[in-house]
């Protein structure tokens, strides 16, 4: 059992996330996560408005449950199988408490962002809406996001999702080096 | 009915596999983007090296699914632009959320009220690209 209570280690993840993949692909199905975004968009109503959510999502009903199942999943793991929080490398979390976050090593998320306390100024909700919204309509917009293209889609030798990857890094590291100074 | 217990079980492996991997967690994110631990790379790298496997030797093997039908997988269409520019702004979103869109999902189960204002704010971004998207390069 304590392999259940301990983190999964990289070798152990990285497989099984593969094998989840393919596993959908022999389901006759794929691996993407943000697909379930323009779903729900479409069950919203949003095909009234544009043509790109007017579409049958029945269809895409199967990830729906994929979903239901993926936040029952998380719920589950942490509330009763994650006693520690991720430890983090000790230079970031120095790094992490010069940028005002010290939540690092005793929270899964930082409390600094994701707290009722933070969402309650304006710049905390704007923050999280705005990395919401970026999400989203990147995702979109490369037509996949890291399940759709780094996993899929590189194990598939796309070059569009190599491309899309390399984009995922340039932003992140241009968020995390340059605009994270700014932020916070 | 049988299809719907699968897919359940499905997504409650993942959600299971996004939080004991720690995948979900915006500190191993920002760490990611430090490359100060190998964890991330680690994890992509063997995820894609056995998907690579998989998927050559199904295609290789004209293998069919469970219900004996012949398995497609389509090749994306081939463009740089959207790929790029998608690809960044996606990036910005996902170091400062530090959650794609699997794990945004699965951080509910943290309680933050903070999770839903950014699957709200996920929703909004795929609607105002649905609204612009025929304005945007492709």
């Amino acid at each position: 059992m304590e392999y259940l209570y301990s983190p999964w280690p990289w070798y152990v993840a990285g497989p099984l996330i593969a094998g989840t993949m393919l596993l959908l692909t022999l389901m006759g199905k794929k691996f993407g996560m943000s697909s379930n975004l323009r779903t729900l968009c479409s069950i919203g109503g949003a095909g009234r408005f544009v043509d790109f959510f007017r579409f049958d999502w029945k269809k895409d009903q199967w990830n729906l449950w994929i979903v239901v199942g993926v936040i029952a999943g998380g719920f589950v793991a942490l509330q009763f199988l994650s006693p520690e929080a991720p430890q983090i490398n000790e230079d970031v979390v120095e790094q992490l408490e010069t940028l005002g976050i010290h939540s690092t090593n005793t929270s899964f998320v930082p409390t600094e962002l994701f707290s009722l306390d933070a969402l309650l100024t304006l710049k905390g909700f704007l923050i999280i809406l705005v990395a919401g919204f970026l999400v989203g309509f990147g995702a979109r917009y490369a037509g996949g996001c890291t399940s759709g293209h780094a996993i899929s889609g590189l194990s598939n030798f796309q070059v569009p999702s190599l491309i899309a990857v390399v984009g995922f890094f340039i932003g992140g590291l241009v968020m995390v080096h340059l605009i994270f100074p700014l932020l916070f | 009915m049988k299809k719907v217990i699968a897919y359940l079980a499905v997504g409650f492996f993942l959600g299971v596999l996004f939080i004991k991997s720690e995948v979900a967690s915006w500190f191993r994110i920002y760490e990611m983007f430090q490359f100060k631990s190998f964890h991330m790379y680690g994890l992509m790298g063997t995820a894609v090296v056995i998907g690579i496997i998989g998927v050559q030797l199904i295609k290789h093997k004209k293998a069919k699914d469970f219900s004996g039908q012949p398995i497609s997988i389509a090749d994306k269409d081939r463009s740089i632009a959207r790929y790029l520019i998608g690809g960044t702004l996606f990036g910005l979103g996902w170091a400062l959320a530090g959650a794609c869109p699997g794990p945004m999902f699965v951080l509910i189960g943290t309680g933050f009220v903070s999770v839903l204002v950014l699957i709200f704010g996920a929703l909004l971004g795929t609607f105002a690209y649905g609204a612009l998207r025929s304005k945007l390069p492709h």
